[in-house]
């Protein structure tokens, strides 16, 4: 069973192989700097790489798809995401995978009543603006800096191919890396809990633990993808918005790395604020939407007359499909799924005012007078739930996630399997150690378990302005979370 | 037959030799970038040796002459291994994808103005013009005109590949040197057609000649007209 739930984050690891490659290896393969074989050696060795050494040390390692509560739903839900991007790669459009999973996961909530996450909704939307302006502005700029500093240095013009050439490499290899590390987890991070593989030594050399094992499975997909199906999307982004010289495609894929560095990298404002210096605001780049941007951005500094305004506008076209298309397919296929195959694609999220969640609202400094009659009634999902609450009593945004959060009914039991099952882990002995103290006992909500295991042990306590240890708890948490899940 | 023996033997050997330099120049591994300065300085010095072989031919010279016919001729052959170089070069490494099929027609062109400085002074060679004293100055001041012409194509190219943006003053030039050439012809032919003293067949012969060097410049002008237009290409 664990096989065929693979095949769909497989299948997905291949359309992202094939459509997303083009953020990296687009200009370079467009402009014939880089034949599309080598750019494709290249990618796939590097999305490997980025994949088993550094994404399991991302903190999503569930991925996006770690909102989905059952296994059956999770494969329908990437099996959407999948389709959406692969059709969209057979026409030949840059479209951002991570749009397409977030869209099919929208789908799973309207199926199975989860609430669904309208902030999403709207980071996706602001993607297609602040993404493309973003890295036009840039790419514009990095342009003009770049072919002034040429003129002036008078470099030969082999001696600038063999630099561009090696440029696009390097950016390439460094792009490929981070998109098998960031995105791996979006591919096959949903199945490690479920992985029924046993850590591999290599001749004692080195060790590749079950959800390395899983991400070099989906980085193999990945490298797949761009090797079989790359090319198309490819020459659509290097070549089919506008012609460009070898350097303006070294300068789009510049641009395209610095914005994400700049406006989507949390490490980067952890430092400066951490150092008093001024961060830039963190906002929501797609890097499949931020290099159509930097192409139209060296179009526009070149005059714009050679910019393809009807290819420019089925990309957007494409973008704003991308997670409507997704969302149909995935409830269309969960309801098939559930009704016609009998699986079960989502677990039932109940929802009840407990004495124990009422004790924590009040806690949050909300008032809970009004929820008083819906203490003995349970709410079969978040929607439902939301709609009775929200008719007695007016919340705001963060009140309502308060209540929502803590009247969640998640009933679960620490078993010895998962606490066996994390020998393994990345987590620190102490974590461990706390988790085993849990062994047998049943918890009702799923804060409760975060709350014993931080009485625990201080490993697992949240600490104020510490944002990144923080972000590695929650990871944590959702990790154990998961493997109770899996292991009941 | 013990002379055309010898003769063959001659031509082997000689033939030998250009292989033998070939494969040098392959051997030395040059850089690209040496490889077209090099290939360049042939096109200059075919000019050079040209106007040195005029001089030689119009001073009644031939030993020098044939000297310079030689040296010419070696010079044509290194260019042309060269430019082939370069080319499967450019083609291997798939170099310069932008701008390649211009770079190649350029080296073509080039190598097409250094066929024609061997080509002129090969016609001296066979041909024997018999070029009276009172011509000599305006063949040796159209040739001058050709080779400036050649010079500043030549200078125009290594611009291209060096610094994009001082090709325009070498294409200048280039133009200037080519209507100097065109008046000096003009005048030349109007002198020869002007004497009653020579025959028509003699008249037409020295026209084909002036002619001849005249069209080196012409050609300058067409390569630098080409190169303005990949200049342009390569700046947008």
């Amino acid at each position: 069973m664990f096989a065929i739930f693979l095949t769909s984050g497989l299948f997905l690891g291949w359309s992202l192989g094939a459509n997303d490659a083009a953020n990296v290896f687009g200009t370079a393969v467009g402009t014939r700097m880089i034949s599309f074989k080598k750019a494709a050696i290249y990618c796939g060795i590097f999305v490997i790489l980025g994949a088993v050494i550094s994404g399991a040390g991302a903190s999503k390692t569930l991925g996006e798809l770690g909102a989905v509560n059952a296994i059956a739903g999770a494969f329908v839900v990437a099996l959407a995401a999948a389709v959406t991007v692969y059709w969209l790669t057979v026409l030949g459009y840059p479209v951002s995978t991570t749009q397409a999973i977030v869209g099919a996961i929208m789908g799973w909530d309207l199926f199975s009543g989860a609430l669904i996450d309208y902030g999403a909704l709207e980071q996706i939307v602001l993607s297609w603006i602040i993404s493309p302006i973003l890295a036009a502005v840039f790419s514009a700029l990095l342009y003009k800096l770049i072919a002034y500093g040429i003129k002036h240095a008078r470099i030969h013009m082999f001696s600038l191919d063999a630099l561009t050439r090696a440029g696009l490499l390097i950016a390439g290899i460094a792009g490929s890396y981070s998109l098998g590390a960031n995105n791996i987890s979006n591919v096959v991070g949903i199945f490690v809990p479920i992985s029924p593989f046993a850590d591999i030594s290599f001749l004692g050399w080195f060790k590749l633990n079950a959800a390395q094992q899983l991400f070099l499975l989906g980085g193999v997909a990945i490298a797949v993808g761009t090797f079989t199906y790359g090319k198309k999307v490819m020459l659509t982004v290097g070549e089919g918005i506008t012609e460009m010289s070898p350097v303006a495609a070294f300068v789009a894929v510049l641009a395209n790395a610095v914005v994400l560095f700049l406006f989507a990298s949390q490490d980067l404002q952890t430092f400066l604020l951490g150092h008093g210096l001024p961060a830039f605001p963190l906002v929501p780049v797609s890097s499949s939407q931020a290099i159509v941007g930097s192409v139209i951005g060296i179009g526009l500094i070149k005059g714009g007359r050679g910019i393809r305004w009807r290819m420019l506008g089925e990309i957007t076209g494409a973008w704003v499909a991308t997670p409507i298309v997704a969302i149909l397919i995935s409830f269309i296929s969960l309801f098939i799924l559930q009704n016609v195959f009998q699986q079960k694609t989502y677990i039932p999220v109940e929802y009840q005012v407990t004495a124990e969640a009422e004790q924590r609202i009040r806690a949050a400094g909300i008032r809970t007078d009004h929820l008083a009659d819906l203490q003995k009634k349970t709410y079969p999902n978040a929607s439902q739930f939301q709609k009775a609450v929200s008719e007695r009593e007016t919340l705001n945004d963060r009140e309502m996630n308060v209540v929502m959060a803590a009247t969640e009914i998640d009933r679960m039991m620490v078993t010895g399997q998962s606490v066996n099952q994390t020998n393994g882990s990345a987590l620190k002995n102490d974590q461990k150690r706390a988790l085993q103290k849990l062994w047998g006992k049943t918890f009702e909500h799923r804060w409760q378990i975060e709350k014993a295991l931080a009485e625990l042990s201080p490993e697992w306590r949240m600490k104020p302005g510490d944002r990144e240890q923080n972000d590695k708890i929650r990871a944590d948490l959702d990790y154990v979370y998961r493997l109770i899940r899996a292991t009941e | 037959m013990a002379k055309q023996v010898h003769h063959g033997d001659q031509l082997k050997y000689s033939h030998k030799g250009d292989m033998a330099m070939a494969e040098s120049i392959l051997k030395k591994k040059m850089g690209l970038e040496k490889e077209i300065d090099d290939f360049l300085n042939q096109v200059s010095e075919a000019g050079l040796l040209c106007k040195n072989g005029l001089d030689a031919y119009l001073k009644g010279n031939l030993d020098a002459f044939s000297q310079t016919l030689t040296s010419i001729r070696n010079t044509e052959h290194r260019g042309d291994d060269l430019r082939r170089s370069i080319e499967q070069d450019l083609y291997k490494k798939t170099l310069i994808p932008e701008s390649r099929g211009d770079v190649m027609e350029l080296l073509e062109d080039m190598d097409a103005l250094l066929d024609r400085f061997t080509g002129l002074i090969w016609q001296f060679e066979i041909e024997r013009p018999d070029i009276c004293e009172c011509f000599h100055e305006d063949f040796k001041e159209l040739l001058l005109y050709s080779v400036e012409a050649v010079e500043a194509v030549v200078r125009s190219c290594r611009s291209f590949f060096k610094d994009i943006h001082a090709v325009a003053d070498h294409i200048h030039k280039v133009i200037f040197w080519e209507k100097e050439s065109d008046k000096v012809t003009t005048r030349l032919q109007r002198t020869i057609f002007g004497r009653q003293d020579l025959r028509l067949s003699h008249k037409m012969h020295l026209r084909f000649f002036a002619k001849q060097v005249d069209r080196i410049a012409d050609e300058a002008e067409d390569v630098a007209d080409r190169l303005n237009i990949y200049v342009i290409k390569r700046m947008l």
